[in-house]
């Protein structure tokens, strides 16, 4: 611990995320997680001799929207590489990919971390690829080693995939984590990629490396694989933060590197050496046109982005005055916290919207498995409560009540209110009639109090409150009842 | 012989679309002659007797339904780089020898949608990696005027097959030569359009910036028949060239009044010797008689020719290549592991020449050598392009040798450059990828033998180029002053 004060920690990250698109990257195959093994193939997909790739449009503009919306440079031209090598999931055994015209460059993910604090991580590009299939290895314990044979699905081959590349800028595994879920608030949103880490569809590698806190070099970095969700990588970075520190401490030396992330033993593992390293051969794809993106299609899909998970994270923070954890929860529910701003617009009341839409609205949906968004509490009629509330025409008892009938489907809680004579009493004489049938019927409690038990005022309030069907003004009853028994 | 197997595919799409003939009894006069000499010839490496048919029968229902179809039961010959759907595609090597293709391309099948009978599958030089047919693992095909010389190639068996009489069209493709040599040699029109002019889908690619698919046909009529088919653009090719297609069979001409032809200065064929160069010299003055003007244009970079196409083909066909790895189709050769097996399979698979230019290409494209060789050959191929575009401001058309002797004895080129020299004067066109034929212009040497004119078009004038090329036919028609060994 002490040794690691000393150090501090540089760290990159570079994710696979799967997009959402109606068919492949470059051919009419379904682009959908899962079903019976190559199902969801053709001969482009598969590779087969003569077979030519198409580029998807969809998943271009997919790729520029991304960029617009973290302020990146979409260049004018842009063009597909091959990458060579061998894989057996690999179809053609080069993946179409982008070498050194991708489609954005530079922006910047700004991100939140649990205390609220603000940061930004540069990106160094997004980069616009294709999936490979998925290899399953029979025999053995699932793993390539010990195995009799592999079979191979193609369903993913050619699902659309794009890089997103980061500067070294985050300085903890907290940071990357954090980094990582903005992107990931920041793809759903824009409808790019349902980002499904358990389906595969974000995947990533972390650069890691330390150096001397206070130093502006750059360490010896290694590259993190095979990390699976968001803890995995928040452990594996931990992990091998503590792992360099280890050894330069020990007198050693960070060597360059890939290095696996071995979930259940907790620690990372030497894959391969930059000498070991692959030479890609990288050229340009001779079956794929360049990409010219011209500035009408850019203005035309500027006009797309909402605004970012970010900028409604600072404004619930700053404005609404939610806590970190309460925004966070809004904005990890986008419908619902759509749905947030459609109350707080509605009612201007940001903090009673906060409280109800967080407190019983949400445990009505959870008890009733109805998304509050979808439920009969539609923003007009929340502000609308707010408003009794507001006015002290209700009080919060009542407004309990209210909540559950309007969640049940009874409409309007001012017409509810006005039938039913709910309107919150502040009448001091009938207050004070209710006062003295409660008293007279309680004079055990009232003995108490007078022998110095003045915390069984609750129970007589309470008492009160029920006498009046939930109507009285509670404050007031309290002051009343203290005036007569002091 | 049978009169139906001479006839031209202009004469038998009129007369199976009048009625007059069916496309029956073409196909089954077409196959008798196919059994006939075949055996002799080698041209087909599968024959498809049931198909063709099949197809023929399909041909003359249509045409009872009153459709008009422009290639009505015309004989075709399909080179066996070409997917056909159901049938074995092998290009010729090893590695595909029992693949079945479960698609057909698309050039293909415009050829079978207008009437078209394919015959069967001819062979190559495999990949179309060749110029004499000999680099085919499968099979030996001879050139129809002597059975003891090549038929050139790659697409040779086409070119025997057409000029053997054993089918009406031929389909081949073209990357540096690979329609015009074997056409000269085999006394046959061998017509390459414009790069992108017609579709590659389903072409098995050699060198994907390159590979252009065209006839090879007995009379330019029938090569611009077959072109009409096949030419236009293919949403399954992104670099099928979408501008409408200028129809060419409608176009040719009697004469070449007031068309000026350049002969390239740099072209010397004074070093083919004296008895080819007079051939030559004659050829371009019998251009002169029919109304052209000659005018002498340079070609500078003409000598770079060779050393540009083999570093830019075979950087590209070892990427194309790779996809043959034994996991997915073709030959498997197992071994201890994946990486055995891959090169157990490719070792086993391939043959020496394709194996040679996988070695170059892997190479041109290596870190290191990247820029030296690949991205030095892509500017010599602007150049190229610039050339013959100053070339084209002071003529329309290009007059060159189509190969540089009469066809040579099997195995009289010992080593791969001579072989290589044979498209000397092919190949700078396709670096540019410009539209080029080779016409029967005479024969030379002993015995004498089949030579071609080549003659070139700026990109997109395939009607102008077949016009020349037709009034030089009917003007000379030479094809027809000797006749086949079988």
């Amino acid at each position: 611990m002490i040794a690691r004060a000393k150090y501090e920690a540089v760290i990159g990250i570079e994710c696979h995320v799967e997009l959402t698109t109606r068919s492949k990257m470059f051919c009419g195959c379904a682009n959908e997680f899962g079903g019976e093994p190559n199902t969801k193939v053709c001969p482009v997909c598969l590779a087969l001799p003569g077979a030519l790739p198409v580029a998807n449009k969809e998943a271009i503009e997919h790729m520029i929207r991304a960029g617009l919306a973290f302020g990146a440079k979409i260049p004018e031209f842009s063009k597909f590489d091959r990458k060579n090598y061998f894989y057996p999931d690999m179809p053609k055994d080069y993946q179409i990919s982008q070498y050194d015209m991708p489609l954005t460059l530079g922006g910047s993910v700004r991100y939140w971390l649990d205390d609220g604090t603000s940061k930004e991580c540069r990106l160094t590009r997004i980069h616009l690829e294709e999936d490979t299939g998925k290899s399953v290895h029979a025999g053995g314990d699932g793993r390539i080693a010990g195995s009799a044979y592999s079979l191979i699905d193609f369903n993913r081959a050619g699902v659309p995939l794009m890089e997103c590349v980061s500067e070294p800028d985050l300085r903890s595994a907290e940071e990357a984590v954090a980094y990582l879920e903005a992107l990931k608030r920041t793809f759903v949103l824009l409808g790019v990629s349902d980002v499904k880490m358990e389906e595969g569809s974000l995947r990533c590698d972390a650069n890691v490396s330390i150096r001397p806190a206070g130093s502006n070099e750059l360490g010896t970095k290694a590259e993190i694989k095979n990390m699976n969700s968001f803890r995995s990588v928040f452990r594996a970075i931990e992990s091998e933060i503590a792992r360099q520190i280890d050894v330069l401490e020990s007198g050693g030396r960070v060597v360059q590197e890939t290095r696996g992330w071995d979930e259940s033993q907790g620690v990372t593992h030497s894959m391969r050496s930059k000498e070991e390293a692959h030479d890609y051969r990288y050229f340009p794809d001779p079956d794929l046109v360049p990409l010219e993106i011209d500035t009408a299609l850019i203005d035309r899909l500027r006009k797309t982005i909402p605004a970012l998970p970010t900028e409604r994270f600072e404004r619930y923070l700053h404005e609404y005055e939610l806590d970190p954890k309460q925004a966070t929860q809004l904005i990890d529910n986008l419908p619902l916290a759509r749905y947030f701003d459609e109350c707080v617009a509605a009612s201007g009341n940001a903090k009673q919207c906060t409280n109800f839409v967080l407190g019983d609205l949400s445990r009505l949906a959870n008890e009733t498995s109805i998304a509050v968004y979808a439920s009969p509490v539609t923003p007009a009629l929340l502000a609308e409560l707010i408003g009794l509330v507001e006015t002290k025409t209700v009080n919060s008892k009542i407004a309990k009540e209210l909540v559950e009938r309007m969640w049940a489907g009874e409409g309007s809680p001012k017409a509810i209110v006005e039938k039913e004579g709910l309107a919150q009493t502040s009448d001091t004489g009938e207050i004070e009639r209710l006062i003295a049938d409660v008293l007279s019927a309680n004079e055990k409690a009232v003995a108490d109090y007078k022998s110095g038990k003045t915390n069984i005022l609750g129970f007589l309030t309470g008492q009160v409150m029920k006498a009046s069907r939930g109507k009285a003004n509670p404050a007031l009853v309290t002051e009343l009842l203290r005036k007569r028994l002091d | 012989m049978n009169e139906l197997v001479r006839r031209s595919a202009a004469e038998i799409a009129r007369d199976v679309g009048a009625k007059r003939l069916s496309a029956r009894e073409v196909t089954e006069a077409v196959l008798a002659r196919v059994d006939e000499v075949d055996d002799k010839l080698g041209c087909y490496l599968t024959r498809l007797n049931e198909l063709a048919r099949s197809s023929a029968q399909r041909v003359d229902e249509r045409i009872a339904a009153g459709e008009t179809l422009p290639l009505a039961g015309v004989p075709v010959a399909v080179k066996d780089n070409m997917c056909l759907t159901g049938t074995r595609t092998t290009a010729g090597s090893k590695i595909l020898e029992n693949w079945i293709a479960p698609y057909t391309a698309t050039a293909v099948q415009r050829i079978l949608d207008a009437g078209g009978v394919p015959i069967g599958k001819t062979n190559l030089d495999e990949f179309a990696m060749g110029s004499s047919c000999e680099n085919s693992a499968l099979g030996v095909t001879r050139n129809p005027y002597d059975l003891g010389r090549v038929p050139g190639g790659s697409s040779g068996g086409s070119a025997a097959a057409v000029g053997g009489y054993e089918a009406a069209i031929g389909l081949g493709s073209d990357t540096g030569g690979s329609i015009r040599e074997p056409g000269a040699f085999c006394n046959v029109v061998g017509f390459k359009p414009t790069y992108g002019r017609v579709s590659r889908y389903g072409l098995i690619a050699f060198a994907s910036s390159l590979d252009q698919i065209g006839p090879l046909a007995r009379t330019v009529e029938d090569a611009a028949l077959a072109y009409d088919a096949m030419a236009g653009h293919d949403p399954m090719d992104s670099t099928s060239i979408d501008r409408p297609v200028e129809l060419t069979a409608i176009a040719l001409r009697g004469d070449l009044k007031g068309v000026k032809i350049g002969i390239v200065k740099e072209f010397v064929t004074a070093k083919l010797g004296q008895e080819i160069d007079a051939l030559y010299r004659r050829a371009y003055s019998e251009l002169a008689a029919l109304g052209a003007e000659l005018v002498d244009v340079s070609l500078p970079t003409a000598d770079y020719g060779l050393a540009t196409y083999y570093l830019i083909a075979p950087a590209e066909c070892s990427s194309n290549l790779a996809r043959f790895d034994g996991v997915r189709y073709g030959l498997r050769v197992d071994g201890d592991d994946v990486g055995q097996m891959y090169e157990n399979t490719r070792a086993a698979g391939f043959g020496p020449e394709v194996k040679r230019r996988i070695l170059i290409g892997t190479y041109a494209l290596s870190s290191g050598y990247y820029d030296a060789y690949y991205v030095k050959a892509q500017k010599a191929r602007t150049m190229f392009a610039q050339d013959f575009r100053k070339a084209f401001e002071r003529c329309d058309l290009i007059a060159a040798p189509a190969a540089s002797s009469p066809p040579f004895e099997f195995n009289s080129k010992s080593d791969p450059y001579s072989m290589y020299m044979m498209d000397y004067y092919t190949i700078p066109m396709s670096l540019a990828g410009l539209p080029a034929l080779s016409v029967p212009c005479g024969y030379a040497g002993s015995p004498q033998l089949p030579m071609g004119l080549q003659l070139c078009g700026p990109l997109f004038q395939e009607a102008k180029l077949l016009g020349a090329a037709h009034a030089y036919e009917q003007a000379t028609k030479y094809a027809t002053k000797v006749a086949v060994a079988v």
